[in-house]
Order: C-alpha cells, then sequence, then structure tokens
C-alpha cells in the first residue's frame, strides 16, 4: 500500500515536471525542471530495486549531462523573447497528430501482447538485494561484447564532441 | 516500526547539530591555525582566545541587509545556496561513525544509513552540488559571478572524475560499494587502506582539494580573482549558507577520507594485539580524531601552498591525475588476479 | 508501463513544438528517459536483470549523444549566431 502510495507520488512528479520542462519560457528554468525530473525518476528505480541504476542515473544522467545541458545554454545566453504566435499554432497541432499517433501505436502494441501470448523470455536471473554484484556479473559475462563496444562509443563520442567545439582546427 | 523512525531520526538530529556545531567552529580553527603558521594570534577579542567568534560571525550574518540585484532570478537566486548546502549535509546519512553501541540494551549501528551503493551515493550527492554554485552564478546576472561559477564547475567536473576513479580502486581491493562494508574489509585484512593504496590517497586528496574548492585550487573563489567569483552579488543569510556549505563539504570528503583510507573507526594497528587496550576508546572518537586530522591537513595545506592559476589547474586534473588514477586502478586489479591464484 | 507511455508522448510533443534547438535535445532525453523506466519496470516484473544491464547502456548511449549534439549546436551557434531551429536551415539559402 505504502509502494503504491509512493509510486502514484512519484509518477505525478515525473509527469507534471515533464510537462513543465517542455512549456517553460526561460531555457535554463527548462533545465532545471529536467534535473529534478531525473531526480524523481532515480527515486522510482530505488522502489523498483534497482539501487545501482538509480545512483547511476544521478551520477551520470542528472550530475554530468545536464549540466553539459546548463554550460551550453549558458555560453549561448538564451534570453529572448518567447516565440513568434503563428507558427505556434501550426506546430502545435502537427506536434498533436504525432503524438496521437504514437499512442495509436502504443495501444496497437498493448492490445497484441494480450491476444498472443508471451513469447520466450531471456533466462530469468533472480535479482536479490545484491543487486550490483548481479548487474556486474552480467555485464561481463553475458554481456560483455556491447560492454566494450559502448566503451569504444564513448571514446568515438569524447572525441567526436572535442573536435566540434575546438575553435581552431 | 518504532526502530525504523525512531532511531533513525535521532541519530539525523545528532548527525545535524554536530556538523552545524563542527562547521561553525572549523571556521574559527581555519582563522587560527593559518594565524599561527603566520606568527600572530587569530581571533582573540571574543570569549576567551577568540572560543565564542563563530557566534559573533552568525549574528553579524544574520543581521546584514539582504540583496538582491535588480533583474536577477529571485527563485534560483534564492534556491542555490539551498542547493549547494543540501547535498553536502545529506551525504553524512552513509557514513559510518563507529561500530555498534548497545543503548539500552538494543545493539544501535552508529550509522544513518547502510545503503549497498553507499559509495557511489556520495559521488551522486557530489555532483548535484554542482548545481547550485552554476545557478547561483548565472542568477545574479551579472559577468564576473557567471564566469566564476563556469570556471567553478569545469573544475570540480574535472576533478569529479579523478575521485571516481580513485573510489573504483578502493572499491577494488575492499569488494563492495557499502561505506559500513568498506571499513569492516579494512578489519578482516587488519591494515587500512591508506598502505594498501596510497596512490590513490594521495590523488584522492588532490581531488579533494579541488572539489571543495580550497587552496591551492581556490582559484574560482579568491578574494583576489574575479571580485570573489560566483558569489559576489550574495549577502547576509545567503552567503552564509554558502559559506556553511564549503565547510559541510570539507568535513564530508575527510570523513569519507577516513573511512575509505584510515580505518573508519578503527584503532590504530587494528590487527596487532598488543594494543588491545586501546579497544577502551569508544570507536567514534577514532573516527572523530582521524577526521579532525585530515581537516588540519587541509587548512595546513591553505596556510603554506600558493595558488594554481586556472590553465595549470585543469592541465593537472585532466592529463596528469586521471591517467594515474586509470593507471592505479589497472595496477591494483593486476596485483589482485596474481594474488588470488 | 502507462508512465513511461504517457512520459515518451510529452517528450514528443516537445520535440515536435518548441523551436528552440536545446529544449528539443532535452524532450529526446526525456523520452530516453521513458523507454528506461519501462526497461527497469519490466526488469522488476520479471525478476530478471537483464533489463538493467540494457539500461546501463541506453544510457552510455544517451550521454554520448547529447555530447555530440552539443557540440554539433556549440558551433553552428557559433556559425550563425542562432539556436532557433526555423532559421537553422543550410541547405535553403
Amino acid at each position: 500500500m505504502g509502494q503504491a502510495i509512493a509510486f502514484y507520488t512519484l509518477a505525478a512528479c515525473i509527469l507534471g515536471f515533464g510537462v513543465l520542462v517542455i512549456t517553460a519560457k526561460n531555457t535554463v528554468h527548462s533545465v532545471m525542471f529536467l534535473v529534478v525530473n531525473f531526480l524523481f525518476v532515480a527515486g522510482l528505480y530505488v522502489l523498483l530495486g534497482a539501487q545501482f541504476l538509480a545512483v547511476i542515473q544521478v551520477v551520470v544522467y542528472a550530475g554530468g549531462i545536464v549540466v553539459l545541458y546548463l554550460f551550453v545554454v549558458m555560453l549561448v545566453n538564451l534570453k529572448r523573447p518567447p516565440e513568434a504566435h503563428q507558427d505556434r499554432r501550426r506546430r502545435g497541432r502537427l506536434g498533436v497528430t504525432c503524438s496521437l499517433v504514437v499512442l495509436a501505436e502504443l495501444v496497437a502494441i498493448a492490445a497484441y501482447k494480450y491476444v498472443s501470448p508471451a513469447a520466450g523470455l531471456p533466462p530469468a536471473l533472480p535479482m536479490g538485494p545484491d543487486n550490483v554484484a548481479q548487474v556486474g556479473m552480467l555485464l561481463y559475462t553475458d554481456y560483455l561484447i556491447p560492454f566494450e563496444l559502448a566503451s569504444m562509443l564513448l571514446l568515438v563520442a569524447m572525441v567526436g564532441a572535442i573536435v566540434l567545439a575546438k575553435r581552431d582546427l | 516500526m518504532i526502530d525504523l523512525l525512531v532511531i533513525p531520526l535521532i541519530k539525523i538530529v545528532i548527525v545535524l547539530t554536530g556538523v552545524l556545531i563542527t562547521v561553525m567552529y572549523l571556521v574559527l580553527l581555519e582563522r587560527k591555525v593559518q594565524a599561527w603558521v603566520q606568527v600572530r594570534l587569530g581571533p582573540m577579542r571574543v570569549g576567551p582566545h577568540g572560543v565564542l567568534q563563530p557566534i559573533a560571525d552568525v549574528l553579524k550574518l544574520f543581521v546584514k541587509e539582504d540583496i538582491t540585484p535588480v533583474r536577477a532570478d529571485k527563485v534560483v537566486f534564492t534556491l542555490a545556496p539551498i542547493i549547494v548546502l543540501v547535498p553536502a549535509i545529506i551525504a553524512f546519512a552513509v557514513i559510518p561513525f563507529g561500530d555498534q553501541v548497545s543503548i539500552f540494551g538494543k545493539p544501535v549501528p552508529l550509522h544513518i544509513a547502510d545503503l549497498n551503493v553507499g559509495l557511489l551515493y556520495i559521488v551522486a550527492v557530489a555532483s548535484i552540488g554542482i548545481y547550485g554554485i552554476i545557478l547561483g552564478g548565472w542568477s545574479s546576472n551579472s559577468k564576473y559571478p557567471l564566469l566564476g561559477a563556469l570556471r567553478a564547475s569545469a573544475q570540480l567536473i574535472s576533478y569529479e572524475v579523478a575521485v571516481t576513479l580513485t573510489f573504483v580502486s578502493v572499491i577494488l581491493v575492499s569488494g563492495s560499494l557499502s561505506m559500513v562494508d568498506i571499513v569492516t574489509a579494512q578489519k578482516a585484512n587488519g591494515v587500512w587502506f591508506a598502505f594498501v593504496q596510497p596512490l590513490a590517497l594521495f590523488i584522492y586528496f588532490v581531488g579533494a582539494l579541488a572539489e571543495t574548492n580550497r587552496s591551492p585550487f581556490d582559484l574560482p573563489e579568491a578574494e583576489q580573482e574575479l571580485v570573489a567569483g560566483f558569489h559576489t552579488e550574495y549577502s547576509g543569510m545567503r552567503f552564509a549558507l554558502f559559506f556553511l556549505a564549503e565547510y559541510a563539504n570539507m568535513i564530508v570528503v575527510s570523513a569519507v577520507a577516513t573511512t575509505l583510507f584510515f580505518g573508519g573507526w578503527l584503532r590504530p594497528f587494528p590487527s596487532v594485539a598488543f594494543l588491545h587496550f586501546l579497544d577502551f576508546v569508544p570507536t567514534w572518537i577514532w573516527f572523530v580524531v582521524k577526521t579532525f586530522l585530515v581537516l588540519y591537513l587541509f587548512l595546513w595545506i591553505r596556510a603554506t601552498l600558493p595558488r594554481y592559476r586556472y590553465d595549470q589547474l585543469m592541465r593537472l586534473g585532466w592529463k596528469v591525475l586521471i591517467p594515474l588514477a586509470i593507471a592505479n586502478i589497472i595496477v591494483t586489479a593486476a596485483v589482485k588476479v596474481a594474488l588470488s591464484d | 508501463m502507462v508512465l513511461s507511455a504517457a512520459l515518451f508522448i510529452i517528450g514528443v510533443i516537445g520535440v515536435m513544438t518548441r523551436r528552440n534547438i536545446i529544449v528539443i535535445l532535452m524532450s529526446i532525453e526525456l523520452m530516453l528517459n521513458a523507454v528506461n523506466i519501462n526497461l527497469v519496470a519490466f526488469s522488476n516484473l520479471w525478476q530478471n536483470a537483464a533489463g538493467q544491464v540494457f539500461v546501463i547502456f541506453v544510457i552510455c548511449v544517451a550521454a554520448a549523444e547529447a555530447a555530440v549534439g552539443l557540440g554539433i549546436i556549440l558551433a553552428f551557434y557559433r556559425n550563425k549566431e542562432t539556436v532557433n531551429i526555423d532559421e537553422m536551415s543550410l541547405m535553403r539559402w
């Protein structure tokens, strides 16, 4: 029961701040709402028993990526007046249409899942309280190749970002 | 049920008051130590030998006029010091202050929470503290604080990487992310991790100096540069909060160093049976003594070393400390694999 | 699951309606987070830790993409002095 209350509060906060992220006029406020959003998502992960992920989310996502966004926002210095009116109305209609399409797609997937039984699941590993050890075990045994690929990807992204942002090349 | 709620609450209250009082007297201690190094006496007037000076400081900051710049973003301006202070204080939730104590016949462990990801929690909390600095600098709506804030946060995120890498090597040796387990591992091994991982200790200490914006890395807030950096426009109570946060950060970092490298609440030489008479000292006193020794090292270095220039600072962090930390991890892992065969 | 779908839709609306490119990138991050929530929820439901491993990879990819994307924005801003996506059409001069 307590879990349900916690879940619904967290969910409401996540959605609420998400809406605030895309509707705030001031970009810095938008970024701040994004940080708060990520913190609530981390709370949700703890509720779902993924403590390692929760902390990683805070460290990498909320503490690293959004700081990057904040830097760029400040370097670009956005104190512009809000966007023009007539474009907004047309854009709004297009946006709502796209999201309705996505919603329809999701409903279709859910319905399909109820019609036909679930396909073969990956081998289940029991998740105990020693969350970190199990994630680590999986990372290094079953999913070793994606792990190495991810590190290559990060290296390439690092080089790319530095090259893009350099002034004199 | 009452154990789940009341005991942690009491512990939280004790830790909070302890931290606040320690921070206040740390300010006084810093001024005294710097004065003695410079062959003078420091604050002497308020109370015997200046002992009541922190109270005078707090009163002064309370009474000062609270100025808000004209076109500053008021909400963010007020929020920024809070965002810096809160992570510094909630980091104390995972630090083990001592072994189990029996109060009224019930064993009470001397830490507020034993997270199984305790060490990562401290890293996470530290990365949230960066926001307060950036937002403080930006919301002041003026050039110097903004530049100071950007510089300070760039410094913080650079050294955060190096510090996290040293945590990895400590985790390799101890085998667990939980702070309580790390102390237990040091007890089981019979030797403090400072002797097992001296390079990690050195890198951690330098990184900690940079993380808390202390000399010799205090360029973002030095008085002679950038007009006191990112908290130029702050006065009165809000400035007090920034100030508090910096010293609380120092204490957190020293406490983490004590737990990771100096054996937490273990007595010196925990494996030598000859010194068993030292067991009569309560464990949390060992912890406090060790933390204060590390804090004294901070103050000592501030009084001694000159300041690093900003580009030298960044070069040190990225080109020297991070490769050293990575090399440390590789060597530690190799030794561990070799020893376990 | 409903939560993650709702968050995803919010992200999509954000991407479509705002013209500030940084907000567009942030909405993409919101969508990625929605996917992550879904993965963790299923990992909890089926008691299978593989979902969490995948989330780590998604966070990795999101970090890489955010860094490169912001690098592109910075390079663009230096040349054209705008972050309005309507004005960023190099192919139509």
